[in-house]
């Protein structure tokens, strides 16, 4: 559903278009061997080329290039054999060259598509306008130092794709939805690993408004949202802000904002007239990047399973509901523990177990999937427990309960606390026998017609034998000798 | 003993496997040279205890039966080339106390060859020059001089100082490198041979880049078989420049059969200008000549997109040199002007740091690559440089090489063409920079003397990573110049 902003003058149709900058899985940088991992000393890996010494060459990472070809697969977008790169040259104390290295008019990867998965198992196809490969730049550091500016070039260098949507995201709500689904599939694909707190990835949202049906409105670009809360509210911000510009009687300038989540408002970086005038040029120093189908079919044929393919197949071959495959696909470690619970067993049941309990007790502790005391095996023995009439499902509740405080087995918790179903019909009767006795005015009412407190009947039964007796059990028994 | 300084490098290969003289005594002999030439002013950085170092352990190597391309041969090496932990300026003084911790690939290979480094020589500030009247660290002196006068005159540019260090015998050769003639140019101003094999011959990994889609390196040496031997230890592919040409390097020396019976040599109607000097027309006819005789096949050929290629060059060229050069900021290394903020700090130290002619070219680059601007200039430029390129594939169907002066005058005097208009100084490399836009291997050989008794040059061109045609014809033209003038030695100090 679109946002619509209803304004004095009428309704506003919130536009939105994403460019997504995700950082490539891959060890070294997109033109140099130094390495990329996260929060190493600063200044620690940077080469040459990296800090721009004179004379010094870029040498395209091949790895980058099947990241990026991979993530276009993944998008079901053309992948182009031709690609080439450009400079786009501006000056800034942390880009050492004085020009990034990117791709402007001929990108790796053109025209794909994003299935976005909305509340009530509703879905859009949103569509990507393009992805290339770029640099990113260095980061500088502006309060370490009273009067100077400390540069860190460790992320100079590293690869990232630049995903551009089209406009066609309509709210917040879809945004978001966007943005999940694109961090779900680089996650499967394992070209990003989508974390937004240490900027691996970053987006870049523009946002226009306009009457239902008429064309785009002029729209504004906010630089570097990372995370998706953020991006919500900045659309919202911003949304609103330009229809109180247009409903005054305004015109909206095209320009780059920035969010700042602080105040939680969205402000001017740059006008049109003040932007950068890029200067983009072919990239001398590299040959225009080419590779045959052979390199792409390769690479096709390594992909996984994506989320939406996984999410059929949950629905259609495991018979599970259209919401629950939702949940279970959209981060791949869940998908991943799901199915090595449910392999073997009970899908339904297997999926209700991981997404009732298991995420039931995740969230109430605040804890991830990673670090769940209860692993992918440990849920599945409980639940062939639950299967071979061990215990009961409600015992079982209380079992896990234990398991996820303790971390111990199933087994060892139903053992140790003797929770083992009772299914011995002489244990039992003696207990009906009990109940039966000590509920004589019951029995007479039972017997004179009210059926309804059969359930009373069982129910004191199953006390009397502290939860542990079989309820299929109880029901056969109970019923002939209630019944006199 | 006679000077050793003045043999070629083939003489002094086999004297010293000869064992008449050893690497050492070679090494001292330059120096010695070296330092009674400083009133050329070639050399912007003397290494001579790294020289004496590296030539003891030639010595060593050849005792121990190791003996490289190069062995023992000390030379001079533009200072555009990085060198690892000696001062490397490109002669700007943007780069201010720069000691690279790396080396270039192409020294790299000479050294890994045996040869020995006498120094660091001068040049046009980021090769940006046809005179050498742009270096930070002042003029390089051209050992000839006019038999009329006693006028300074330039070496030429931009590799000037490598020509005039080689010219005045203060090393056995040089590295140069070439983007629109730098190497030729020079080398036909100071009467020596200088050549640019074909683009991706030799890498640029560790040059100071000018213009990265020309900029090739190649040698200056005082004979076309030196060319040929040190062209040999500085070629190779290198991983680490994506431009470089994934080929074996010949055996240069071997292209030097002498015989070029049934060669077809082509001769551009175009390059007969007018504003040439008839001296220069007629030592161009006198080439015809000897490799007529010589037994080759003369072919009028028709390069028509010639005339567009000085003002693609000076759009291309720039406008590279305008990304290129955005590195030198003043952050990093080289000079550093304080400034009250980012951008205020950028604009003294760039306007501090580069010279005047540096700062023109890369106006004209950041221009041409400007919004709007950009497809009336850049755009076009590549469109022009790619009729030329296509001038040349069919020319080298019909012919195996092509015959042309260097430059279009001998040396000229300080202040001669750097005072007024800057076109003028650009023409100087009318007849080098079709070449340089079409990656095209060429040399410049001495061939004759001007009327006032300056060098001239003839170039030769051949087709891409055919530098083996343009060597042997080259040795034939050599050899039926018998270019052996001198210039006298007035600077010897």
């Amino acid at each position: 559903m679109g946002m619509i902003i209803q304004g004095a003058t009428g309704d506003w149709e919130v536009v939105i278009g994403m460019e997504v900058h995700a950082q490539v899985t891959s060890k070294s940088k997109l033109f140099s061997g130094s390495a990329t991992e996260y929060g190493a000393e600063q200044n620690s890996q940077v080469s040459f080329v990296d800090a721009a010494m004179p004379g010094m060459l870029p040498v395209i990472n091949e790895k980058a290039v099947e990241q990026a070809v991979r993530t276009g697969l993944g998008l079901k977008a053309k992948i182009n054999k031709h690609s080439v790169f450009d400079r786009k040259n501006y000056f800034y104390a942390d880009l050492p060259q004085g020009y990034q290295i990117s791709q402007f008019l001929q990108p790796i990867v053109g025209e794909g598509v994003i299935t976005i998965d909305l509340k009530d198992g509703e879905t859009r196809e949103i569509g990507i306008t393009r992805l290339h490969l770029e640099q990113d730049a260095g980061k500088s550091i502006h309060d370490q130092h009273p009067s100077m500016s400390l540069v860190d070039l460790n992320r100079s260098g590293i690869a990232l794709m630049e995903i551009v949507s089209d406009p066609d995201l309509r709210s917040p709500e879809e945004a978001a939805a966007y943005i999940k689904k694109l961090r779900s599939i680089l996650r499967y694909l394992g070209t990003c690993d989508g974390n937004m707190e240490e900027g691996s990835m970053r987006a870049d949202v523009n946002v226009s408004v306009r009457r239902p049906g008429e064309p785009f409105g002029t729209r504004c670009e906010m630089k570097n949202i990372n995370s998706v809360r953020f991006i919500q509210q900045a659309i919202i911000y911003e949304a609103n802000r330009q229809v109180d510009i247009l409903e005054a009687g305004g015109t909206v300038d095209q320009e780059t904002r920035l969010y700042d989540s602080v105040e939680g408002e969205t402000r001017s970086m740059r006008s049109k007239e003040e932007a950068h005038d890029y200067r983009y040029f072919p990239d001398p120093d590299l040959l225009p990047l080419e590779f045959d189908d052979a390199f792409i079919e390769k690479i096709r044929a390594d992909l996984p399973e994506l989320p939406d393919d996984k999410k059929a197949r949950f629905v259609n071959d495991l018979g599970i509901t259209a919401y629950d495959a939702g949940v279970l696909v959209a981060e791949k470690e869940i998908a991943d523990f799901f199915e090595a619970v449910a392999k073997g067993r009970d899908a339904k049941l297997s999926a209700n177990w991981v997404i009732g309990e298991l995420f039931g007790n995740l969230n109430r502790t605040g804890k991830s999937l990673s670090d769940s005391p209860v692993s992918a095996d440990s849920l599945g023995e409980l639940i062939d427990l639950i299967k071979d009439g061990t215990i009961s499902n409600r015992i079982a509740k209380e079992v896990f309960e234990e398991m996820f405080e303790t971390g111990k087995a199933a087994e060892a918790i139903v053992e140790e606390k003797g929770l083992k179903q009772v299914s011995d019909t002489g244990a039992i009767e003696a207990a009906i026998d009990e109940v039966i006795a000590a509920n004589q005015d019951k029995v007479a009412e039972y017997r004179g017609g009210k059926d309804k407190l059969f359930g009373f009947f069982v129910g004191q039964v199953m006390k009397a034998t502290g939860g542990k007796a079989n309820p299929g059990v109880v029901n056969q028994l109970l019923r002939p000798k209630l019944d006199g | 003993m006679s000077d050793l300084t003045r043999l070629t490098i083939a003489e002094a290969r086999d004297g010293l496997a000869a064992g008449k003289f050893s690497a050492v005594e070679l090494t001292a002999a330059h120096i010695t040279s070296m330092d009674a030439a400083r009133g050329l002013n070639a050399y912007i950085t003397e290494t001579p205890e790294k020289a004496v170092e590296m030539a003891t352990a030639s010595d060593q190597r050849r005792a121990q039966g190791t003996v490289g391309k190069m062995e023992g041969i000390p030379l001079a090496i533009k200072d555009l080339f990085c060198t690892k932990d000696t001062l490397t300026t490109a002669a700007s003084h943007i780069l201010d106390g720069f000691k690279p911790k790396y080396e270039s690939t192409v020294t790299t290979n000479l050294w890994n060859e045996g040869a020995v480094m006498l120094g660091k020589v001068n040049l046009d500030e980021f090769a940006m020059g046809s005179s050498n009247e742009t270096s930070f660290y002042g003029n390089v002196v051209n050992p000839w001089r006019r038999q009329t006068d006693d006028q300074p005159l330039v070496p030429g540019g931009s590799s000037g100082g490598s020509a005039s260090a080689v010219a005045a015998y203060t090393a056995m050769g040089a590295t140069g490198t070439d983007t629109g003639g730098s190497i030729r140019q020079p080398a036909a101003f100071t009467g020596i041979v200088g050549m640019k094999p074909t683009y991706g011959r030799c890498s640029r990994w560790g040059v100071v880049a000018f213009a990265s889609s020309l900029d090739q390196a190649g040698p200056m040496t005082r004979s076309v078989r030196d060319a040929a031997i040190m062209l040999e230890a500085m070629a190779g592919f290198d991983p680490k420049d994506s431009t470089s040409v994934d080929m074996d390097v010949p055996n240069f020396e071997a292209a030097l059969t002498g015989d070029i019976k049934g060669l077809k040599v082509g001769i551009p109607k175009e390059y007969r200008l007018d504003s040439v000097p008839a001296e220069i027309q007629s030592l161009w006819d006198k080439g015809i000549e000897w490799l007529k005789a010589a037994g080759a096949e003369i072919v009028e050929i028709s390069l028509p997109h010639t005339k567009y290629a000085l003002p693609s060059y000076y759009i291309i060229a720039p406008a590279e040199a305008s990304s290129n050069l955005a590195r030198y900021d003043g952050v990093r290394y080289g000079l550093r002007v304080e400034g009250k903020d980012l951008a205020d700090m950028y604009s003294r130290t760039r306007a501090e740091g580069f010279g005047s002619e540096v700062q023109r070219r890369l106006l004209i680059g950041t221009y041409a690559l400007s919004a709007g601007y950009y497809d009336a200039y850049y755009l076009k430029a590549q469109k022009v440089r790619a009729r030329i390129a296509e001038d040349f594939n069919t020319a080298f169907k019909e012919v195996d090489t092509i015959l042309t002066p260097t430059a279009p005058s001998a040396a000229f005097a300080f202040g001669e063409k750097s005072g007024g208009d800057p076109l003028e100084m650009y023409l100087n490399d009318v007849f080098t920079v079709p070449a340089s836009l079409a990656g095209l291997p060429g040399i410049s050989l001495p061939a004759g003397l001007s009327g006032d008794g300056l060098p001239l040059g003839l170039q030769l061109l051949g087709r891409p990573f055919d530098e083996e045609t343009v060597i042997r014809t080259a040795g034939v033209l050599e050899e039926a110049a018998e270019f052996t003038a001198k210039p006298s030695d007035w600077w010897r100090g």
